[in-house]
């Protein structure tokens, strides 16, 4: 049976792991491929690179990183930000990650998941869909609007709908973190991940607003999401990957336990 | 054998080969990225990984000259790993764009039935149809880590060695002779994966020294 996977995320700025709350206020929290590494011993089932300052510094992606990370650690590792053209997804999954994530270049350039996918197959483009609450008006649906630009610009897309497009146009997951939430550790946005789980066929990751064990079993049983994502309570070490697995594993949840990634 | 078993990665284009090559050098083998077919030579077995589509993947090998020399390979019986998309390559065709492959084993690469989500993505449990010594010191119904749409459906039952069920069991390891072959990423399966290839480098080690 397929397991619930248990994914650290390392946002990388510099070449550095940093943490914000609401995406701004970042602090040091470690080398990269050092924290790759030891979440992979320490039973993670992939790691997650996001380069935060890609975007708006136009930085390119840390294929060193990914390098560094890919010759120690072996799961599957994720990378996203600043990735715009097909040659540069391929420069990545070379540099050693088996899939790419997109987020402002695919809302600005929607065909490229198609051409990516195209080139690579769907499995290895995933697209990270950034969320924010909309106000609610009286009796109408609860919306999302997408934000890019690590936060920095709101566009006119509905989250929902564009989920559903981006995994049409070939999408292979979808990453979705919620704005509101991310570093509050309030909670995964239950609601968004499950509007969006209910519409696609694509595997959905949970992100933003983890703040115990408990909040990944409710991603998994009310979000309907089939992975887990979070950041600060693992580099902090609030929480370590097998109490989160335990709890899941308490719930009925399937995981990969962790002897058997350190067997 | 007293020198370390020589492995050619075959590079065409698309695949992950830092995991590839780094997993395999980890478990002992000298390893070799092979561009073209020149590269083959004094090697000892061939890896064929896999990330991406089966028509551009196909285009790839004939390009750089690899379909023919991978095929006389197999038929001389030397050894040969095909994961994932280099599994699905041994077929005679994949339904993934209708696209010819090598044809190596009878059958072709079908779309998953029934997936719950597609691409099937993550650590599922491999579960062994026979023993099989590429899984020597692997507990039968451990987690390998896969990302795939595609799975073989061979016409030779015997060649299965293992199945994993994602909404219908589907074939994730097959052997015949000396041609292995993963639907799952042992070099991103963890310890689990190191030891599967790390049975590859010893069967090969023990086919040479025959």
């Amino acid at each position: 049976m397929l397991a619930r996977r248990v994914i650290p995320c390392l946002d990388v700025a510099n070449g550095r792991v940093v943490k914000g709350t609401k995406f701004l206020n970042l602090t040091d929290e470690g080398d990269p491929a050092e924290l790759a590494e030891r979440y992979a011993h320490e039973g993670a089932d992939e790691i997650v690179f996001l380069d935060i300052t890609a975007a708006h510094e136009r930085r390119g992606t840390m294929l060193e990183v990914v390098r560094r990370t890919a010759s120690r650690a072996f799961v599957p590792l994720t990378v996203g930000g600043g990735v715009r053209s097909v040659d540069e997804m391929r420069d990545v999954l070379r540099a050693g990650a088996d899939k790419v994530s997109f987020n402002t270049a695919a809302v600005a350039t929607p065909e490229l998941l198609t051409a990516c996918a195209e080139r690579f197959g769907s499995q290895a483009v995933v697209c990270a869909v950034d969320a924010r609450r909309l106000p609610r008006e009286d009796g109408a649906q609860q919306r999302w609007e997408v934000v890019t630009h690590g936060g920095r610009r709101a566009t006119d897309l509905y989250a929902v709908e564009w989920a559903v497009r981006a995994a049409e146009l070939g999408a292979g997951e979808l990453l979705v973190t919620s704005m509101d939430r991310d570093g509050t550790h309030s909670g995964f946005d239950t609601e968004l991940l499950s509007a969006i789980a209910t519409r696609v066929r694509v595997p959905v990751i949970a992100s933003g607003g983890a703040a115990g064990p408990a909040d990944f079993v409710t991603a998994v049983l009310d979000g309907k999401a089939d992975a887990v994502l979070a950041a600060s309570i693992f580099h902090r070490r609030m929480h370590s990957i097998a109490e989160v697995k335990a709890a899941m594993a308490a719930a009925g949840l399937p995981v990969r336990s962790i002897e058997e990634a350190v067997a | 054998m007293k020198r370390a078993v020589r492995v050619a990665v075959l590079d065409y284009g698309a695949a992950n080969m830092v995991s590839i090559t780094k997993a395999l050098a980890a478990v002992g083998a000298e390893v070799r990225v092979a561009a073209g077919p020149t590269a083959l030579a004094g090697v000892d077995a061939i890896v064929i990984p896999g990330v991406g589509a089966a028509a551009p993947a196909m285009v790839h090998l004939r390009e750089r000259g690899l379909a023919e020399p991978i095929i006389e390979w197999a038929k001389a019986g030397r050894p040969c790993l095909g994961i994932c998309l280099g599994l699905q390559l041994f077929f005679e065709a994949s339904d993934e764009a209708d696209a010819q492959a090598l044809g190596l084993l009878g059958g072709r690469a079908v779309g998953l039935a029934d997936a719950p989500t597609l691409p099937h993505i993550g650590w599922n449990t491999v579960d062994a149809v026979r023993p099989h010594p590429l899984f020597d010191g692997v507990p039968d119904g451990s987690h390998f880590y896969f990302v795939h749409s595609f799975a073989p459906a061979p016409s030779d039952e015997s060649i299965v060695v293992a199945r994993t069920t994602h909404g219908r069991p589907f074939v994730s390891a097959v052997a015949k002779g000396s041609l292995y072959g993963l639907q799952f990423h042992p070099e991103k399966s963890s310890e689990a994966g190191l030891r599967v290839l790390a049975n590859f480098v010893g069967l090969v080690a023990t086919a040479e020294a025959a």
